[in-house]
């Protein structure tokens, strides 16, 4: 398992080929790339900030993958999470699971994003024409981890 | 105690850190949040929305009636929005 948190940007073909390199027992690669949106409520975002707690992000993204791993048969687990000023079209966030069959993979790709959004300590401030604001957490992204529990 | 604060939590308050010598009545998190408002009007405004004001104890997500003790490292925050 992999965690990465780091201001620079990340070529998701050279991960996802070193995160399958040598794996024959793996028969599927589940993939999410989350991308800074232009528009956002409504405004128009020219560009995004992202704050973390330094020690406590690795922590809390440690185990949502440790948790993941617990929940299913995974090969490997990829996190890299991304900080500091980004642009529209930036990469901010890549989840890659591997398992030997596609269920897994599939499911535990979306859980590992519906945990990270609710428990990894990120936050996001957006500049736009009326100025910055910080990002306000969602309810349905509340009911999207709550979905997981067990 | 030293306490972090993050993202418009750290900029209402106005730094980023700060070290506070806690009375021995503040037991948990709970309790902490309370006493911090009282320490000024830019902590009781910042503070204000207890369901906007997270706890982290040494950096693990804990409900408000979770113990503290004076060497715990203790972060505030809003509710999380990275992804």
């Amino acid at each position: 398992m992999a965690i990465r948190v780091q201001a620079e940007d990340f070529d998701v073909g050279a991960e996802y080929a070193a995160f399958t390199v040598g794996r024959t027992s793996v028969g599927g690669v589940a993939m999410f790339v989350g991308l800074v949106r232009d528009i956002a409520g409504g405004a128009a975002v020219s560009a995004m900030t992202l704050e973390h707690y330094p020690g406590m992000t690795e922590k809390q993204l440690e185990a949502i993958g440790e948790e993941a791993r617990r929940r299913w048969p995974l090969d490997d687990v990829l996190v890299i999470h991304r900080y500091g000023r980004l642009e529209p079209g930036d990469r901010i966030v890549m989840v890659a699971t591997a398992s030997a069959h596609r269920d897994a993979a599939f499911e535990s790709c979306r859980f590992l994003m519906d945990w990270l959004k609710t428990k990894a300590p990120f936050w996001k401030l957006e500049a736009t024409p009326e100025g910055e604001r910080w990002v306000e957490a969602k309810e349905t992204d509340d009911a999207a981890a709550a979905r997981w529990a067990e | 105690m030293k306490i972090l604060y993050f993202a418009w939590l750290r900029s209402k308050i106005g730094v980023p850190t700060e070290t506070v010598e806690l009375p021995t009545e503040v037991s948990t998190a709970g309790d902490l949040v309370e006493w911090l408002k009282t320490r000024s009007p830019r902590h009781a405004e910042a503070l204000a929305n207890s369901k906007l004001v997270k706890v982290a104890v040494n950096q693990e997500h804990v409900p408000y009636d979770h113990p503290i003790s004076a060497t715990d490292e203790i972060a505030l925050f809003p509710p999380v929005t990275g992804g």
